[in-house]
């Protein structure tokens, strides 16, 4: 089926520095020296869980990409309307990630990440209603408003949050692994982090106790090159930012085509397997791209120049190069694309005429959901006060 | 006299101390090459260089922790935390180290360092980029405390913490960054605990710090034209230091007091105030000292509900009311 794809090989082979199977936990010292590509031929779409995807599923992998991008989109006119407060970080440039990883959970495996939420939250199931109106800070919001955009939760779809301080996502995560051990359960955590965050002591700090105590965590770090205004090499020292890993003695993989939503797929898959089978974490970095300022508020003149965004967008929008794929195999036509854009589009819409028209939190429920026994007075067991205005 | 901003004018105090004193560094996330998540620091890496100015990764523990190290070598780091709300990130730092590292040495080290940054809500930027902590700050004996209001504060106390020999958190706001007023060209200082009455007035103390000021400065015109209420407002500008006998010295003349500011009232600087007076000035008092601060929960993000939450110039106007019934 995928004999017939003329288009770019190298868009889909997927340069893996390290193959996650066949690396039990590395013993060896970490070297300064980059290290070297060891299977330049693999391709993501003979990868056996890519291999047995239908064309439905790999419509709808398609189709959320789309919802993201859409929604993200009607989220900056409402920002730039006023509509919406605050810092809006948008996930443009970087779809492929979440959905190949949400594509990818089993019912108990969890996601936590960080500010730049939008996309696992829509890729985990969150309906675009919720969002938009978290967004503009409605009680009909996922978390009635009082989070924003930044903060978005779901725990009935196994969604986290949502997490506005650099890093401190991170021993969340790890902790989520935690009790699913002790549970007993074959799930895993799948903790999402930027490449600034790498830097944070609580990262490395989790990354020891998950290495330490054989937690099913998966730490994914979405390289996107920079945090704000400082590039990677600006900020990291050292040859890669998975290789970290290596001094926890634990398994690790840099994904150089992370805007291939099938080898994320297959990487994170083979990561999640490591997690469910041994109960081994592991950390990948996942190479990516962001096309917007930081936050809407960034205006993004210092620090890179247009042309380098351009030139990723133009071999390597995760959007149009899996949409090429299924054009070529003949899974995708133009009319289904147009289809699938004009009803993303209309979500989009429609979740802003729905956060428009949803009230806003009152001024009692600013004091609702500080206390869970505030919030259930007849199963109140401590006396007190506890609020003092 | 000049007018400029608060942003230009902690600029300005910074370059003032960098070009005074080689030991002066400004350290912090975006603040050279990007020049400032806020553009405080805007022009300084081009003007001053990278050993001056100086860009990190995002480990506040790491580099607030660092800085305290180089001040007790005689470095007078000023850190930057891009939202003060991230000190959290550096508590130990903070206040094991920076705060206990004199007493535990017997007086052998200190530690000049300043960590600055915005500590204020009403941006909609949520809980966990709207922390306030002037109190927790003040708590812990070692450190001190500054949170100035306006733009010519700005500079005379920024110049007077870097000059300072012990830690001093430095708290600004993003909302006043862009606030103007006139500030003399050149050198100036305000000394830390030094209080200001920005309007004298006889028949309420209406005492604060930070923003706060700014909005009780309003409703002492409401007060004014609506009831020809006299209200007198007192700037702390320091929090520890405190300069006590202002607060006194106002509240025995007016003997009413209504403090406002922005933190949430449990153990607030407004409590430690209010318990003050009561033991220093309690036969000068009428009423009750009240406090005005924000609505007791972490911030909302919904933006026209965090203004209902914080202070406003119609709350404070309110509560003066409610203190002079
Ligand atoms: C503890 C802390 N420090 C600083 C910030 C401000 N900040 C927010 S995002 C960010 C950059 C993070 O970059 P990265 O981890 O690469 O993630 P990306 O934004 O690229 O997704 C910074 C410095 C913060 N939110 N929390
Ligand atoms: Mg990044």
């Amino acid at each position: 089926m995928f004999g017939s794809l003329t288009l770019n090989k190298g868009t889909f082979a997927s340069n893996y520095y390290f193959n996650l199977k066949a690396l039990p936990v590395t013993k060896k010292p970490s070297s300064s020296k980059k290290p070297e590509v060891t299977n330049l031929g693999y391709d993501a779409r003979q990868a056996p869980i890519n291999i047995k995807l239908g064309q439905d599923e790999k419509i709808a992998l398609y189709r959320d990409m789309v919802r993201i991008r859409r929604f993200e989109e009607r989220c900056l006119r409402s920002y730039q309307q006023s509509k919406i407060g605050g810092f809006l970080h948008l996930y443009i440039g970087q779809e492929s990630i979440a959905v190949g990883c949400a594509s990818v959970m089993g019912k108990d495996d969890h996601i936590i990440t960080a500010y730049r939420d939008h996309g696992h939250a829509l890729a985990v199931g969150m309906g675009m209603n919720e969002m938009m109106a978290e967004n503009y800070g409605k009680i009909t919001g996922c978390s009635k408003g009082k989070g924003g955009s930044m903060h978005y939760f779901d725990p009935s779809r196994n969604f986290w949050g949502g997490h506005g301080i650099v890093g401190g996502q991170i021993p969340l995560g790890t902790g989520i692994a935690y009790a699913l051990k002790y549970k007993g359960l074959k799930g895993a955590c799948m903790a999402f982090m930027g490449d600034g965050s790498v830097n944070q002591g609580a990262v490395h700090e989790s990354y020891n106790l998950a290495a330490l105590w054989s937690l099913p965590v998966v730490f994914i770090i979405e390289n996107n090159g920079y945090s704000m205004g400082t590039s990677q090499e600006r900020s990291s020292a050292g040859p890669s930012l998975a290789q970290r890993a290596e001094g926890y003695g634990m398994n690790w993989a840099i994904i150089e085509d992370g805007h291939d939503v099938l080898a994320v797929r297959d990487k994170v898959g083979q990561a999640l397997k490591l997690a469910h089978d041994k109960s081994l974490p592991s950390v990948l970095e996942i190479r990516t791209y962001r096309y917007r300022g930081h936050s809407v508020a960034d205006p993004d003149t210092t620090y890179r120049d247009k042309a380098e965004i351009e030139a990723y967008k133009s071999t390597k929008d995760p959007l149009n190069v899996f949409q090429l794929a299924l054009l070529a195999e003949q899974t995708l036509t133009d009319e289904i694309i147009q289809k699938i854009d004009e009803s993303a589009r209309a979500e989009a819409e429609t979740s802003a005429q729905f956060a428009d028209a949803s009230p806003y939190p009152s001024i009692e429920d600013i004091k609702k959901d500080v206390y869970w026994e505030i919030d259930n007075p007849a199963d109140r067991k401590s006396v007190g006060a506890l609020f003092f205005d | 006299m000049p007018v400029i901003t608060y942003r230009e004018a902690l600029r300005a105090a910074m370059s003032e101390e960098i070009e005074r004193d080689p030991n002066v560094v400004l350290m912090g996330e975006e603040v050279a090459q990007f020049n400032g998540a806020y553009k405080i620091s805007e022009g300084m890496l081009a003007k001053y260089g990278p050993k001056r100015i100086v860009d990190t990764p995002i480990s506040e523990a790491g580099f607030i922790g660092m800085g305290v190290g180089a001040a007790m070598l005689g470095l007078r780091p000023v850190m930057e935390l891009m939202f003060f709300s991230f000190y959290s990130v550096a508590f130990d730092q903070i206040f094991n180290n920076a705060a206990n590292i004199r007493y535990m040495s017997g007086g052998l080290i200190n530690c000049p360092i300043v960590i600055r940054g915005p500590a204020n809500g009403g941006t909609n930027v949520g809980a966990t980029h709207s922390h306030t902590p002037e109190s927790i700050a003040a708590y812990h004996p070692g450190i001190k405390v500054v949170v100035p209001s306006n733009a010519y504060d700005a500079k005379g106390l920024m110049k007077s913490a870097i000059r300072d020999n012990d830690p001093v958190m430095f708290l600004e706001n993003t909302i006043l960054y862009g606030e103007a007023c006139e500030v003399p060209d050149g050198e100036y200082l305000v000394p830390l605990g030094k209080a200001s009455v920005m309007r004298a007035g006889t028949d309420i103390s209406i005492i604060g710090h930070g923003r706060s000021i700014q909005l009780a400065l309003k409703a002492a015109d409401l007060l004014k034209e609506k009831h020809n209420i006299n209200a007198e407002v007192v700037d702390l500008r320091s929090i520890r230091p405190l300069d006590v006998e202002t607060i006194l010295n106002s509240v025995k003349k007016t003997s009413r007091c209504l403090y406002v500011e922005e933190s949430k009232p449990f153990c607030s600087v407004g409590a430690m105030v209010a318990c003050l007076i009561s033991d220093q000035a309690f036969d000068y008092l009428d009423a009750p000292v009240k406090r005005l601060t924000s609505i007791d929960a972490p911030a909302i993000y919904s933006p026209p509900l965090e203004k209902l939450q914080l202070p406003s110039v119609e709350r404070i106007y309110q509560a003066a009311l409610d203190t002079l019934k």
